[in-house]
C-alpha cells in the first residue's frame, strides 16, 4: 500500500509538473494533451466507481459521456445563437457558464444512470454488459437521427464557455478547472470508498449472498453506485466538449465505452488512481504511436492483449503490486 | 399499394433478421458452451465479407467468394480460439471484454492496412441479381429472397446438427457440464476450438451475404455485432432457437419501425416534423423492445435462469 501511495503522488506530481513546464516552455499543445488526459482521468474515475467498487461491467458509460457533452453543447447552442431553450411554462435561456453547465450535465447524466441502471441492474453478468452496450447505442442512434442539434454532423460551439474570475481560453487556466475537478471528484471516490456505503458495496461486489444476509440490498447499492458513476462521466463529458468545442454523437459511440474502459483497466481496475494513471499512458501512447505509424491502432491492440493477458491489475498492479487480502 | 409496401419491408425485415441471425447465432453457441463474450465477432464478419469481395474480385466467382468467407473467417477464428480466447476461458468477464476489443482494433487496422480505407464493392451474381415477380404483383430483389432461404436453410441445418448429430450432442452437454464431458473423454479443447469455427464461419457467412447489399469496408461488422447482441439478449444467452426467434423479432421491429413510425406520426402532426420523430424513434425501436422484453424476462425469451 505505501508503494502505491508512492506511485500516486507521482502521478499527480506528474500532472502538475508537465503542464507548468509546458506552459514555462510555452507549449500549449503539450498543456492541451495533458488537458484531455485530465480530462478522460476523470470519465474514467466515474467508471471506476461501477467498475472497479461495484463490479458492475458497464459498456455504455459513452451515454454519460455524451449526454454531458451535449448538456454543454445545447446550452452553448441556444446562448450563442440567442435562442430560448424553452419558452412554456416559463423561459429558459442557454448559457454559456461553465458552472451552470457542469450542474446541468450531472444532473442529466445522474438521471440517465438511475433509468438506464434501474433497467439494467435486473440482470447481471453478461446480460449487464450487453444491456449497458445497447442502451449506449440507442442514445448514440437516437442523436444522428435527431436532426435538431446537428444530427451526424454535432454542434460546433465557436468561444470556449466561461468561468467567473479566469480566462477559459487560456489553456493553462482551462487546465487548471479540469484538473481541479479531477481531484475533487478522486477526493470524493476516496470518501466513498471508506464510507459505510463504500464499505458495503465492496461486500457487494465479493460476496452478494451474504450482505443479502445482512439485509442489504445489493440492487440498492449497485444503482446508487451506477448513478455516481454516471453522474462523474457525464461532467468530464462536459468538459470534453468545452475543450473540443464541439459535440457530435461520436462521444455517444460505442468505441467511446471501450476506451474509456481501457482508461481504468490500463491503470488497474478499483484503483484510486487506476485511471489516471490508465488515461495519461492511452494518451502519450496515442501521441507517442501516431507518430510511429499511421496504423498505431495495431500496436495499441497488442499492448492492450498484453496487459490483459499478462499484467493482471493494470499498471498500478504491476508497479506496486497485487492488493492483498482485498479480493 | 400500401399492402404491397408492407409485404415488401416485411421481406426486407425477414432478410434482416436472417442475417442477424447468422451472426446471432455463433455468439450464443459460443457464450453458451465456453462463456465468453467474444466482442471480436464482428470482426469475423468483416474478414468474412473482404474475403468475399477479394476473391470475387479475382476470380469473379460467387461461390468461390462464398467458400473463402466461410474458410477464411473460421481460420481466423481458430487462430484467435488457441492463440487468445484459450487463454481467458478462466478469466472473469471484464478480461473477455478488453481482450475481445483489442482484437478488434488490430483486426480493423490490419484490413484497413491490407485493403485500404476504401470501401470494397462485391456484385451479385447474375443468376441472383434483378428483381422477382411473387404472387400478388410484387417485385423483389431474388438476391434478398436468396439470403433468407439461405438463412432458413442453414437454421434448419444448425437445428438438426445441434439436436440429432454426435458433436451437437456433446455442444449441448458442453453447455450443461464442462467437467463432466471432460470426465467421460471427450477433448474439450478440441470441441471449443470446433465451435468457434463454426460461428466464426456463420459470421464470415452473414458478411459475405450481406457485402453484395451494402458496401464492404473496416468497421462494418460492429453495428451488426451490436444488433447480434441485442438479439441474443432478446432471445436469451445460449439458445438457439431463442437467437433465431430474436433475430426475427428485432429485423421486422426495426424495419417495420422505420416505415411504419414515420406515417403513424404523420396521422398527428404535419409531415416533416412525423418524419423527424418517427425516424428517431425508429432508431430507438429495437432498444426499447429489448428493454421490455428484460423487464417481463431478465434472462431473456428462452434463457435459462441466470
Amino acid at each position: 500500500m505505501r508503494r502505491e501511495n508512492l506511485l500516486n503522488a507521482a502521478i499527480l506530481l506528474g500532472f502538475i509538473a508537465v503542464p507548468l513546464w509546458a506552459w514555462v516552455a510555452d507549449e500549449p499543445f503539450i498543456i492541451t494533451l495533458t488537458t484531455r488526459a485530465a480530462i478522460l482521468a476523470l470519465a474514467g474515475v466515474g467508471l471506476n466507481v461501477a467498475l472497479g467498487l461495484g463490479g458492475l461491467v458497464s459498456l455504455g458509460h459513452a451515454a454519460f459521456f455524451g449526454i454531458g457533452g451535449y448538456a454543454m453543447g445545447v446550452l452553448a447552442f441556444h446562448a450563442q445563437n440567442y435562442l430560448p431553450l424553452i419558452e412554456v411554462p416559463f423561459l429558459i435561456e442557454g448559457t454559456k457558464s461553465m458552472p451552470v453547465i457542469w450542474l446541468v450535465a450531472i444532473l442529466a447524466s445522474a438521471l440517465a444512470a438511475v433509468l438506464i441502471g434501474a433497467l439494467s441492474l435486473r440482470t447481471s453478468g453478461v446480460y449487464f454488459i450487453m444491456i449497458t452496450l445497447a442502451f449506449g447505442q440507442m442514445l448514440y442512434f437516437f442523436m444522428i437521427s435527431w436532426p435538431a442539434y446537428g444530427g451526424e454532423d454535432g454542434l460546433s460551439i465557436y468561444i470556449r464557455n466561461g468561468f467567473p474570475g479566469l480566462n477559459t481560453l487560456d489553456p493553462i487556466q482551462f487546465y487548471a478547472i479540469a484538473f481541479t475537478l479531477l481531484l475533487a471528484a478522486l477526493w470524493l471516490v476516496a470518501r466513498i470508498q471508506n464510507s459505510a456505503f463504500g464499505l458495503a458495496l465492496a461486500s457487494a461486489r465479493q460476496n452478494p449472498t451474504r450482505v443479502t444476509a445482512v439485509g442489504i440490498r445489493p440492487r440498492h447499492l449497485h444503482l446508487v453506485a451506477f448513478t455516481v458513476s454516471g453522474a462523474i462521466t457525464g461532467l468530464s463529458g462536459a468538459l470534453f466538449a468545452d475543450l473540443n468545442r464541439f459535440v457530435s454523437p461520436t462521444m455517444f459511440s460505442w468505441q467511446t465505452s471501450g476506451e474509456i474502459m481501457v482508461f481504468v483497466i490500463i491503470g488497474g481496475v478499483g484503483r484510486l488512481f487506476g485511471p489516471v494513471l490508465g488515461a495519461a499512458t492511452f494518451i502519450a501512447m496515442e501521441y507517442w504511436l501516431d507518430g510511429v505509424s499511421d496504423y498505431w491502432h495495431i500496436y495499441l491492440g497488442a499492448i492492450l492483449l498484453g496487459i490483459v493477458l499478462f499484467a493482471r491489475g493494470g499498471l498500478i498492479g504491476l508497479i506496486a503490486g497485487r492488493e492483498v487480502a482485498h479480493d | 399499394m400500401t399492402a404491397i409496401l408492407l409485404i415488401e419491408q416485411i421481406l426486407n425485415g425477414l432478410q434482416f433478421g436472417v442475417m442477424l441471425f447468422l451472426m446471432a447465432a455463433g455468439l450464443t453457441l459460443i457464450f453458451g458452451v465456453m462463456g465468453v463474450i467474444n466482442l471480436a465477432h464482428g470482426s469475423l464478419f468483416m474478414i468474412g465479407a473482404f474475403a468475399a469481395a477479394g476473391t470475387a474480385a479475382a476470380t469473379g466467382s460467387y461461390v468461390l467468394a462464398l467458400m473463402a468467407s466461410l474458410s477464411a473467417a473460421a481460420i481466423a477464428g481458430v487462430l484467435v480460439e488457441t492463440l487468445i480466447i484459450r487463454r481467458l476461458y478462466a478469466r472473469d468477464h471484464l478480461d473477455q471484454v478488453l481482450a475481445t476489443f483489442a482484437l478488434i482494433l488490430i483486426f480493423s487496422e490490419g484490413t484497413r492496412f491490407l485493403f485500404g480505407s476504401f470501401p470494397l464493392y462485391l456484385d451479385t451474381p447474375d443468376l441472383l441479381s434483378g428483381p422477382v415477380t411473387l404472387p400478388g404483383g410484387i417485385q423483389y430483389p431474388i438476391y434478398r429472397l436468396f439470403i433468407i432461404a439461405m438463412g432458413l436453410a442453414i437454421a434448419g441445418g444448425l437445428f438438426w446438427f445441434i439436436a440429432r448429430t454426435r458433436i451437437g450432442i456433446q455442444i449441448r452437454a458442453g453447455e450443461v457440464d464442462r467437467e463432466m464431458i471432460a470426465a467421460l473423454g471427450i477433448n474439450i479443447s478440441r470441441l471449443y476450438t470446433a465451435v468457434f469455427a463454426l460461428g466464426a464461419a456463420l459470421a464470415g457467412l452473414a458478411g459475405a451475404l450481406i457485402g453484395a447489399i451494402q458496401s464492404v469496408e473496416v468497421g462494418m461488422g460492429e453495428p451488426v455485432l451490436i444488433l447480434a447482441f441485442v438479439v441474443i439478449v432478446i432471445g436469451g444467452i445460449g439458445s438457439i432457437k431463442g437467437a433465431l426467434i430474436g433475430a426475427l423479432l428485432v429485423g421486422l421491429t426495426d424495419t417495420l419501425g422505420r416505415v411504419l413510425l414515420p406515417q403513424a406520426f404523420g396521422l398527428i402532426m404535419d409531415a416533416s416534423s412525423a418524419t423527424t420523430v418517427g425516424a428517431s424513434l425508429a432508431s430507438m425501436a429495437i432498444y426499447v423492445l429489448m428493454a421490455g422484453v428484460l423487464i417481463f424476462r431478465p434472462s431473456g425469451l428462452f434463457g435459462g435462469t441466470t
